[in-house]
């Protein structure tokens, strides 16, 4: 697949961020192309999965799909996913958003079902008791409850689709992996620099997520502090599923 | 299409014909998915490329676990041991796939070798977390009534802890097993083997019942292993149904 291989030193590295130096403009519309990229599968995701989450968790119904998408979701090889895509959707940046969504669609869905179902039925008691109605206790009551788990998931989603959005090189789709897959024209050091650009952005988008989180949750639910990051690799989920 | 150093490569279209093909119908007009191919070349390319993909995931998940277990074990009895271990293991796991097994190319070559290391590299994190978890999470009277017993430390670790941190370790095992199978199709960017072999193939032959369908098998495989690995643990687990059902 790759014509020429590069020798590697340990001055490679040293020459990945020259790399990153020298080729400013190049680095920057391709962190662009695949901010845009990672961006929309996030926010078609995003305005799908939340909602539909927080209304089956309100319900408490439908855990059995809820639960079982994200397993499956997680079972889908992103690659296969996007050559499928390409067969449908043809060349372009489609293919990578569609096979994206995929991938985060079902973390978000499943942990805003389980936050939301798993609030503390007294405190749905309470709320009720104090003449609250229904659409008040969701936005009141069970949504403030169940944003560490709700961000939790979209944080390890954001991590997950901005690394598979590399994927998009293989394709044309544009964005970093653009770089990756094209280690004849921009060397090894190109490879890493735009590697080190995809891990740093992944951190970096849930960073983002993680001060959105702050921002959104009441004052009297704040935790201390701001995670910098947290990948869902938990039983948590899959043990879920077993019940 | 694809946009990569192999692009200037000649228009030729190997796996175009065979058996099925020839010039007829679907093949000759490059149709989404054409069952004819899928048939004709089901016995030179796909089994074979299924057959390999399975092999590679057997070896990264059987290595990665035999790691990842002495390691939890390790940080189960040493609590210094985790810190390292979690960021090493988390570290590898931040590294780009399509990156990692090119990396990896100037030591090891483009070989299986290559794929195995970055495909083990990948699945410690999701194993080291689970099993631990596993161990920790069983109860601290359980683990007292077991020395109570008179259990050594060995006796307890077998007939105690890790019957109780099955279900959290076999849930780490399928998560391995399903993260895998999905970058062991982007093994194949390096070294020809697996279903990521055809997808690549057709990507840059612009063939499309090739990606369309080896991407559909592959889809079908990551989908069969996690139900079958679910069905095992349900099997291997009575104590949690007789638990529930109460």
């Amino acid at each position: 697949m790759i014509l020429g291989y590069d020798s590697f030193r340990p001055s490679t590295f040293v020459d990945a961020f020259r790399f990153m130096y020298d080729n400013q403009s190049l680095m920057w519309t391709k962190i662009v192309e695949h901010l845009v990229i990672s961006g929309e599968a996030m926010g078609i995701a995003l305005l799908i999965a939340i909602p539909l989450g927080v209304w089956l968790g309100h319900l408490h119904r439908g855990s059995f799909v809820a639960i079982n998408l994200a397993n499956i979701g997680r079972a889908l090889p992103s690659l296969a996913v996007i050559a499928i895509g390409l067969g449908v959707f043809g060349i372009g940046t489609t293919n990578v958003v569609f096979a994206l969504v995929i991938l985060a669609f079902p973390l978000m869905l499943t942990n805003a079902y389980v936050g939301v179902d798993g609030v503390d039925p007294d405190a749905i008691e309470a709320a009720r008791g104090m003449g609250m109605r229904p659409h008040q206790i969701v936005l009141k009551i069970e949504l403030p409850l169940a944003l560490p788990l709700i961000f939790a998931g979209i944080k390890t989603a954001a991590v997950y689709v901005v690394a598979t959005a590399t994927l998009g090189g293989v394709v044309g789709g544009g964005g970093l992996g653009d770089i990756i897959v094209n280690q004849a024209s921009y060397f090894l050091k190109g490879v890493i620099a735009a590697s080190i650009a995809v891990a740093v952005l992944a951190f970096a988008a849930s960073f983002a997520f993680s001060l959105l989180q702050w921002a959104v949750t009441p004052r009297g639910l704040r935790r201390r502090g701001i995670e910098i990051i947290e990948l869902d690799v938990s039983p948590g989920v899959a043990e879920a599923v077993a019940t | 299409m694809i946009i990569s150093a192999a692009a200037s490569a000649p228009p030729v279209i190997p796996n175009y014909g065979g058996p099925q093909g020839g010039t007829h119908g679907c093949i000759a007009q490059n149709g989404t998915f054409c069952w004819d191919w899928v048939k004709g070349h089901w016995g030179d390319i796909l089994q074979p490329r299924l057959l390999e993909h399975l092999e590679m995931t057997a070896i990264a998940v059987g290595i990665g676990f035999a790691i990842a277990f002495a390691a939890a074990l390790l940080a189960y009895r040493k609590r210094w041991f985790e810190t390292p271990f979690g960021v090493f293991s988390a570290f590898l796991y931040t590294i780009p796939s399509l990156a990692l097994f090119q990396l990896l190319v100037p030591f090891t070559g483009l070989t299986m070798l290559t794929i195995e290391i970055g495909l083990v590299g990948y699945t410690l994190l999701i194993l080291f977390r689970n099993i631990l978890a596993g161990l920790r999470g069983v109860p601290e009277d359980v683990l007292e009534a077991a020395r109570g017993m008179g259990l050594t430390r060995r006796q307890m670790l077998f007939r105690v802890e890790l019957p109780l941190a099955f279900p959290a370790i076999s849930a780490g095992i399928r998560i391995a097993v399903v993260t895998t199978i999905s970058l062991a199709t982007v093994a194949a960017y390096i070294t020809p083997l697996g279903l990521g072999q055809p997808i690549f193939n057709g990507l840059q032959t612009d063939f499309t019942t090739e990606f369309v369908a080896t991407g559909a098998l592959a889809v079908a495989l990551a989908v069969g292993a996690d139900s079958a690995l679910v069905a095992a643990q349900w099997a291997l687990t009575p104590w949690a149904r007789a638990r529930r059902t109460t």
